[in-house]
């Protein structure tokens, strides 16, 4: 028996990493009146569908393809929330 | 000794990189397609610029999965040479093989430019042709190649001597105004620990040839061919 579930990944840059193209659209946005707009880090959005025996394994496989290859250790956080798709299916 | 480039699918300076090894320097040079995994038969490996396999994701991340570059880990692993350009520099840190990573340019401009590069240690086969800060003038064409560490990775690469070259003024004074691309520390090229794996972002395989009235990037493969005794000097 296996699930479905949608994944959705966030990846964003560390906290301590500049991020230059943010810093532009922020200036873009108090161009066009926003002065309230601060801190501005734009970041990646994945999304997939994956099978797995239960949310633990999910979860565990979603991190390893994060470390692995949708995120950079080095310069980049990742979070993702999981949903678990309607129909269930059985082997 | 014999060389090997490396061809992802979007890799744009393989041929030029093997035309100065032919050519110019007449050394036996293959080109080493992205599915090989022996290269058993190479001396030193060469991962060119480009876009390998579309820079989709993050640059070089995919590249970095390919049979090709899995053996190039092999071949690091043994002590022989790697060299990475531009992209090339890119997958290495992508892989594991060199430390940091390479970010969108600070400016976000994708920047074509010659730039003046101090060439910081010369006991390596990669620089040993050079003089200790001798200021050489490269082409660079990059959008991202701002190079950042941790603190503290950045902090190791200068305590032992791993950048290799820094971006500089013409009189060699490393300046925030000649830092091109807003890489931390001015650099340009590194060197992993053991300084056989080399990744530099600037071009020295377009400044090679006499006819394109720059031979500023020749003495970087002329002290490759000197031989590797320098190897593990240091660290």
């Amino acid at each position: 028996m296996t699930q479905t579930y949608q994944a959705r990944i966030y990846v964003t840059l560390r906290p301590s990493v500049l991020d230059p193209a943010g810093t532009a659209v922020q200036s873009g946005l108090k161009h066009l009146g926003y002065d309230n707009v601060e801190r501005i880090r734009i970041g990646k959005y994945v999304e997939l569908t994956l099978t797995a025996a239960d949310e633990a394994s999910a979860k565990q496989q979603l991190d390893r393809m994060c470390d692995q290859l949708l995120a950079n250790p080095v310069i980049e956080n990742y979070r993702f929330e999981l949903l678990e798709t309607a129909e269930a299916k059985s082997l | 000794m014999k060389f090997g480039v490396i061809v992802f699918p979007g890799s744009n300076c393989d041929r030029d990189v093997a035309m100065v090894m032919r050519n110019l320097l007449n050394q036996p040079t293959r080109m080493v397609w992205h599915e090989e995994s022996d290269l058993s038969d190479l001396d030193v490996i060469i991962i060119p610029g480009g876009f390998s396999y579309g820079d989709y994701l993050r640059c070089g991340a995919i590249a970095r999965f390919s049979p090709a570059l899995q053996a190039t880990v092999r071949h690091a692993e043994q002590g022989k040479l790697v060299m990475g350009i531009c992209n090339g520099f890119q997958v290495l840190t992508e892989a594991g093989l060199l430390p940091g990573a390479l970010m969108r340019n600070r400016d976000l401009h994708f920047i074509c430019d010659r730039v003046s590069l101090k060439v910081e240690r010369t006991d390596l086969p990669w620089t040993q042709a050079y003089q200790k800060g001798q200021v050489i003038t490269l082409p660079i064409a990059h959008g991202e190649g701002c190079y950042y560490a941790d603190a503290d990775t950045l902090s190791a690469l200068e305590a032992n001597g791993q950048v290799l070259f820094r971006y500089c003024d013409a009189s060699s004074a490393v300046t925030p105004a000649s830092n091109c691309n807003g890489s931390l520390n001015n650099i340009a090229g590194i060197c992993n620990r053991q300084g056989n794996v080399l990744g530099m972002m600037p071009h020295p395989e377009r400044a090679s040839d006499p006819a394109l009235g720059n031979t500023d990037g020749r003495k970087l493969f002329e002290g490759v061919l000197l031989g590797l005794g320098a190897v593990g000097a240091k660290g």
